[in-house]
């Protein structure tokens, strides 16, 4: 151990000890975080499931009721044109955010998962035929598994997985033999891990699956605030994030697709908004984007979004990464400390720290049920999730039931990745079985 | 009162009525007649297996019922500390207990067993034995097994 350190001290030195962003002065910002469980201090390091809300992003909201609430895009008053305003608004940071061309390539959703299911429902139905395959990574989370499986069920397309390695990297030679194989019209992949905090080499899986003339959505719910997002870098067809992971609120999520894939498609949902005309035996549809935001869309929820993402813009990713880089060394450096403690996807004896791990890393502590754990710990105001994260098919291929998270955002502290090895230590003391559990 | 409190806890590292299941014989369990009661004439077994899969949690419960009365438990799982300790004291209770008895049994008598509030993150750990008793039994009298909603009441 003592080498390891000092192999790594270089990168220690530049990440654990000079302070990177004023945490003080973020941390004051989010008024949730500052509050006492049972007399312990929150450590909130469950961002990987829900980010907490900056104060910039309760006020435009509270705003927005408060002065500018109406039904957009239908009605001719004051209060519709500045909620419509709002929302385009919105519409447009969120286009300069994710570096897209047009902004009717920017569909607002209730969320990740409904951005994913519109691609499958209206782009996959429309152009995926009984055998054709869609190419899925074992990392996805349910929400890029089970809308390709309904698929399956529907019109009989072949659902495919790629494997990854001993330290729970997306295996590209794997990915290149089953593109080679043939077949594979869709590859939807996640860009980050939500257990490992793994990211797959989106750059090189693109241009191989365009190689082969299939389609590549990306499922960004996890990358989206841990890093740049760049949709005409990476020339990927889809992109599907949600608000609540990116500091802005829950309700809201968006669907990036190129223009012409977004045309070519049809309506998911029908409704108000959606069309140009309806008569009495059919409709046409609207243009981009309204085609795809049948109802009222969530207004409020994409301001919000919008203040968020105006809000992090403040930082640098640079910065953001170096900070939460250090964060997740540091979380490895102290977990390694605790006695049965295996980190997921980093095998005894690993030696670099980072960057295989990004926002979050995985964990299981040999005999004890990560709800326990993670029930007792949130008691002294450490919050960790426990289960299987929505990821059944990664536990399998882990041989696990379920795992313990340790998830960051900008917000955390090193002090507080610091207090969770002892409050694991202690809890492992109070559960302490005579017998290993299987 | 704490969850985790120190009779779940001893239940936990000291299971009752817990028996290992013999390699490669699956589910079917071994059931310990206790009270003298031996497995003989008149007596039927039964077994049955129920998770969470949401966390995985798993028991497998064996009775031994002769005249509609249980007169042997033996139980296997793995999960966590609620959920076997729970099944641990649910498996002190029964023998001697008629069917009919285990009918009358609510989440309330496994709560009253633990003894400490539970809240809605961990109800179902808690009452994974009850759910799997109570299939175990409609097993017994040749019944479809139920959800969650109708052995235990949500």
């Amino acid at each position: 151990m003592v080498r390891k350190l000092t192999m790594t001290s270089a990168f220690l030195r530049r990440t654990l000890h000079s302070p990177i962003l004023n945490l003080d002065a973020i941390r004051r910002q989010f008024p949730l975080l500052n509050q006492q469980i049972e007399g312990h201090p929150l450590v909130y390091l469950d961002s990987a499931a829900t980010a907490q809300k900056p104060q910039a992003v309760l006020d435009r909201m509270e705003k927005f009721y408060t002065e500018e609430n109406a039904n957009v895009h239908r009605g001719m008053h004051v209060l519709a044109e500045r909620a419509t305003v709002a929302y385009e608004g919105a519409r447009e940071v969120v286009r300069t955010f994710i570096n897209a061309a047009h902004p009717e390539e920017i569909i607002f959703t209730k969320s990740c998962t409904e951005s994913i299911n519109l691609v499958a429902k209206s782009w996959g139905r429309n152009n995926l035929h009984k055998d054709d395959v869609v190419l899925l990574s074992i990392l996805e989370h349910h929400s890029n598994i089970v809308p390709w499986l309904q698929l399956k069920e529907e019109i009989g397309i072949k659902v495919k997985w790629v494997d990854i390695d001993d330290r729970g990297q997306f295996r590209l030679d794997h990915f290149i033999d089953i593109m080679d194989d043939g077949g594979v019209c869709l590859v939807a992949i996640t860009a980050q891990s939500n257990v490992l905090g793994t990211r797959p080499p989106l750059k090189d899986i693109i241009t191989k699956a365009h190689e082969h003339g299939a389609v590549v959505l990306v499922d960004a719910a996890q990358s989206i605030s841990h890093g740049a997002t760049d949709v005409r870098a990476l020339d990927c067809d889809f992109l599907a994030f949600s608000g609540h992971k990116l500091y802005g609120p829950d309700g809201v999520g968006v669907l990036y697709g190129k223009r012409e894939l977004l045309q070519a498609m049809p309506p998911f949902l029908g409704g108000g908004m959606m069309i140009k005309e309806v008569r009495s035996d059919a409709f046409t549809s609207a243009d981009l984007p309204q085609k795809f935001e049948a109802g009222t869309p969530p207004i409020s929820e994409a301001v919000g979004l919008g203040a968020a993402i105006e809000w992090l813009g403040q930082f640098s990713w640079k910065d953001i990464e170096a900070h939460e880089q250090a964060l997740i060394a540091a979380a490895i450096i102290e977990l390694r400390k605790v006695n049965g403690l295996q980190i997921l996807g980093h095998p005894v004896g690993a030696q670099n720290f980072a960057p295989v791990h990004s926002g979050c890393i995985g964990f299981t502590i040999d005999g004890i049920h990560p709800h326990d754990l993670t029930d007792i710990l949130g008691k002294k105001g450490i919050c960790l999730r426990a289960g299987h994260h929505c990821t059944q098919p990664l536990h399998r291929a882990l041989g696990i039931t379920a795992s313990t998270r340790l998830s960051v955002g900008i917000y955390n502290t090193l002090e507080e990745i610091r207090s969770v090895p002892a409050a694991i230590t202690a809890a492992q003391s109070t559960l302490r079985s005579a017998f290993p559990l299987r | 009162m704490d969850l985790y409190a120190e009779n779940i806890l001893d239940h936990y590292r000291h299971p009752r009525n817990k028996l290992p299941l013999p390699a490669g014989e699956g589910r079917g369990l071994p059931v310990r007649s206790s009270e003298g009661a031996k497995a003989g004439e008149g007596v039927e077994e039964v077994t049955h297996e129920e998770v969470n899969l949401s966390c995985g949690d798993a028991l497998t419960i064996g009775l031994s019922i002769k005249n509609d009365h249980v007169t042997g438990v033996g139980w296997e799982g793995s999960g966590c500390a609620i959920s076997q300790a729970a099944m641990s004291l649910l498996s002190e209770e029964l023998v001697g207990k008629s069917l009919k008895d285990i009918d009358a049994m609510k989440k309330e008598t496994v709560y009253e067993l633990l003894g400490v509030p539970v809240g809605p993150r961990r109800f179902k750990c808690a009452l994974l034995c009850l759910h799997t008793l109570k299939n175990a039994v409609r097993k017994f009298r040749k019944e479809e097994v139920r959800g969650w909603s109708e052995t235990v009441g949500g």
